[in-house]
């Protein structure tokens, strides 16, 4: 680049675009390399075919365990989520993993950081804790179909006294 | 040199407008319908198959066919202005004819209601296989023009050897480069996986396969569209508002930047995807921050370019420049317009690229109200004004109803402000996109949205308003408007002395193969570690 072209604001504009990007990327780094913040990347493949039939998806359920753990073994199909309501104890780590025996679908629930694509063939496996107790309203977001408006099931966070499994 | 030949040589270029307009104008009422229909109106013929054939429709007929249709029309005008002749007609023809016949071939396909799939046509939802080849071959006759474009840079360095490309050319070549990069990734999943798939020779398909390659073509898409309104903000706006484009070197960086880093990014689409490591999410996200610093580049620039036209118009103030411009001119007012507006969906952009905002904000409405205020207004309304600009110029005809063109910016501006600003709040709120209705059976989180949407289909409305305003005064100067003397086409020279010689950011060809192995980095490995997973495909599914 010829440098006569490039007058003083030029420069300080271009230092600050690059100053700001690399913030941006600063944080990025700090968020990935020390706080381990990830987007949900499981990789694990499964058969859509024998989905419904021969898989843990078959028999869909929330596994209370000893130890704390939440774990809800879901199906994501059209135009539905089995199961249907789930509950789940408050402020303690809940593993979801889903699979769709179908089309692509979307895992949301509103008003909380769980948003994940559930795609036929990989098994999409995330934790994460709900802080608040209440009724959450779990909705499909990724086109599935002309029903796919009305895919939603309910997620109930349930307060629990200290050492109570709901 | 306004003769009956001269005006034939234009046939072509109006020919891709045309197409271009009578899509958007399709588009524009279907989309009406959509923002009712998402506020649970009751319009006549609303129902679920209606609205997801309709999405379909304007999603391609909006996002591929009236953007690419517009762009080969501004690239052959470009072409034909600083060339001075015009090349390879017979070979410009068939890229259009080919191209509308391959539109045709899908839209037919989407209105029967065989190929509600959306313009994203995620596998397994499968389409009728015209409605890939068609989308198929619309590409080809992108690529033929592609040709041309090449051709045009050839000769004009053949002729001028050593002198830089005019600066619109730079801008059109980059954009050609951005769109063969683009698009050898739709072509390995249409030819390779879609195709074959709906033609029954495979069974099964691989969706994140193939989502991954959908978004190597779906991120530099944007840049397909945006390139040329850049082309347009740097080199007609400047000379429109009576100033002086501020820095040619920079400019030809910034085109030279996006043919580099637009396209290994498209992973920051597949954020919440299973099957693909975080490792090149990450890497993925990396690049899409670089990818801002050209467009933050085009911003100083640009309005500093303003500044220089206010200061010659005789702003003396340190504000009062941006009162001086020409605010009553309607290319002026949709191309700042769209600029403003691109500001605040730029913003947006780097927003969600964050991964914590990522999750919170992935498939909803904010998504949604993102992409129309950047795709949907900033290019939009800047080809919108850009055909005001080149109708009278093309056709040798005086705008009509100016008063209706001047107004239409305005009105277009309002709606999408409304529009917008609905959508990026219902998003937030958890509202999902691409629904018919998100009423949710009177859930408490869908009551918060619902006031909103209402909203949101004021703007809409006010938005097919503007639309109408938009048709009115195009088709009314194409057959009434009052024939006069044609005014030129002339680009905005630089405040400095025009470049005369070539320099590092005139090197295409290295840069596109550096961007070449980039994309190489930034794909072999999510795909090749994608090929040896023990995968199972997908049945195919047509649930509408
Ligand atoms: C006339 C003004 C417009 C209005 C009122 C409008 C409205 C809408 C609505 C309501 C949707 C449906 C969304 C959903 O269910 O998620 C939509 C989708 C879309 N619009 Fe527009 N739009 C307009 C103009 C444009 C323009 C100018 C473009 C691009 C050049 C555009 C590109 C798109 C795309 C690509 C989609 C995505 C479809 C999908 O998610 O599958 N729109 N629009
Ligand atoms: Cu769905
Ligand atoms: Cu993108």
């Amino acid at each position: 680049m010829s440098a006569s072209h490039v007058n003083v604001y030029e420069k300080i504009w271009i230092a600050l675009a690059a100053v700001m990007i690399a913030c941006f990327l600063g944080a990025l780094s700090v968020a990935a390399g020390l706080h381990a913040v990830h987007p949900p990347s499981h990789v694990e493949t499964i058969d859509p075919v024998l989905v419904r039939t021969d898989s843990p998806y078959a028999t869909p359920e929330v596994i209370y365990h000893p130890d704390g753990l939440t774990e809800v073994i879901a199906r994501v199909e059209m135009f539905r989520f089995l199961p249907a309501v789930i509950r789940v104890p408050v402020g303690r780590p809940v593993r979801f993993r889903m699979t769709s025996p179908d089309v692509i679908h979307g895992f949301q629930v509103v008003g909380t950081n769980a948003n994940v694509m559930v795609i036929p063939g990989y098994v999409s496996d995330f934790t994460t804790t709900f802080p608040n107790a209440g009724e959450y309203l779990i909705l499909c977001n990724e086109y599935c179909g002309l029903s796919h408006h009305q895919m939603q099931a309910k997620l109930i966070v349930e307060p629990t006294s200290e050492g109570e499994l709901p | 040199m306004s003769t009956a030949q001269d005006r034939q040589e234009n046939k072509l270029a109006i020919a891709n407008f045309a197409v271009a307009i009578a899509a958007f104008g399709i588009g524009a009422l279907m989309a009406m319908m959509q923002a009712l229909s998402r506020a649970d109106f009751d319009i006549p013929l609303r129902s679920p198959k209606v609205y997801y054939v309709s999405v379909t429709a304007h999603g391609v007929l909006m996002g591929l066919v009236f953007t690419t249709f517009f762009i080969m029309g501004l690239g052959l005008v470009i072409v034909r202005s600083v060339l001075k002749e015009d090349i390879a007609p017979r070979l410009g023809w068939a890229s259009f004819w080919i191209a509308l016949f391959g539109t045709l071939m899908t839209t037919v396909a989407i209105l029967s209601g065989t190929s509600t799939v959306l313009y994203t046509f995620y596998p397994p939802l499968q389409a009728h296989p015209t409605f890939y080849i068609g989308a198929t071959l619309l590409v080809v006759g992108s690529w033929l023009w592609c040709v041309i474009m090449l051709d045009a840079a050839r000769r004009w360095r053949r002729d001028q050897p050593g002198t830089p490309l005019p600066l619109p050319l730079h801008g059109m070549i980059a954009t050609v480069i951005v769109w063969l990069l683009a698009t050898s990734g739709l072509a390995i999943e249409s030819l390779g996986m879609l195709i074959p798939w709906s033609l029954g020779w495979v069974d099964t398909i691989d969706p994140v396969l193939a989502r991954t390659y959908m978004w190597w073509f779906g991120h530099p898409l944007t840049y397909f569209w945006l390139l040329p309104a850049y082309v347009i903000w740097y080199t007609i706006l400047p000379r429109v508002a009576g100033g002086r484009l501020f820095s040619e070197s920079l400019t030809r960086m910034v085109f030279m930047l996006f043919v580099l880093f637009s396209t290994p990014v498209g992973l920051h689409h597949q954020f919440t995807d299973p099957g693909i490591p975080a490792s090149w999410k990450l890497a993925h996200t990396f690049s899409t921050y670089v990818i801002l610093f050209p467009s933050l580049v085009t911003a100083f620039t640009v309005i500093a370019s303003l500044e220089v036209a206010g200061r010659m118009r005789g702003a003396r103030g340190l504000f009062d420049w941006l009162l001086k411009l020409p605010w009553r001119d309607p290319f002026f007012a949709s191309v700042a317009l769209a600029m403003l507006t691109f500001a605040v969906g730029g913003f947006g952009g780097a927003i969600n690229a964050a991964y914590a905002m990522n999750t919170m904000v992935h498939n909803t409405a904010w998504i949604m109200g993102h992409f129309h205020l950047t795709v949907g207004t900033a290019v939009a309304l800047t080809f919108m004004g850009a055909t005001y600009w080149l109708l009278p110029r093309l056709t040798g005809r005086e705008l009509m109803f100016r008063r209706l063109a001047l107004s239409q910016p305005y009105l277009w501006f309002v709606g999408m402000v409304l529009f917008g600003m609905t959508n990026h709040l219902t998003g937030v709120l958890g509202m999902p996109r691409r629904v018919y209705s998100a009423a949710y059976e009177g859930a408490p989180q869908a009551q918060a949205w619902q006031s909103w949407t209402h909203l949101s289909a004021i703007g809409g409305i006010i938005l097919f308003a503007s639309s109408l305003a938009f048709l009115i005064v195009v088709i009314a100067t194409f057959t009434l408007g009052r024939r006069g003397e044609r005014q030129p086409i002339r680009y905005a020279l630089p405040l400095a002395a025009p470049m005369t010689e070539r320099g590092l950011w005139d090197r295409f060809l290295i840069f596109s193969i550096i961007a070449v192995a980039l994309i190489a980095i930034g794909y072999y490995p999510p795909i090749s570690h994608l090929l040896e997973l023990e995968r199972f495909g997908s049945l195919p599914f047509k649930p509408f």
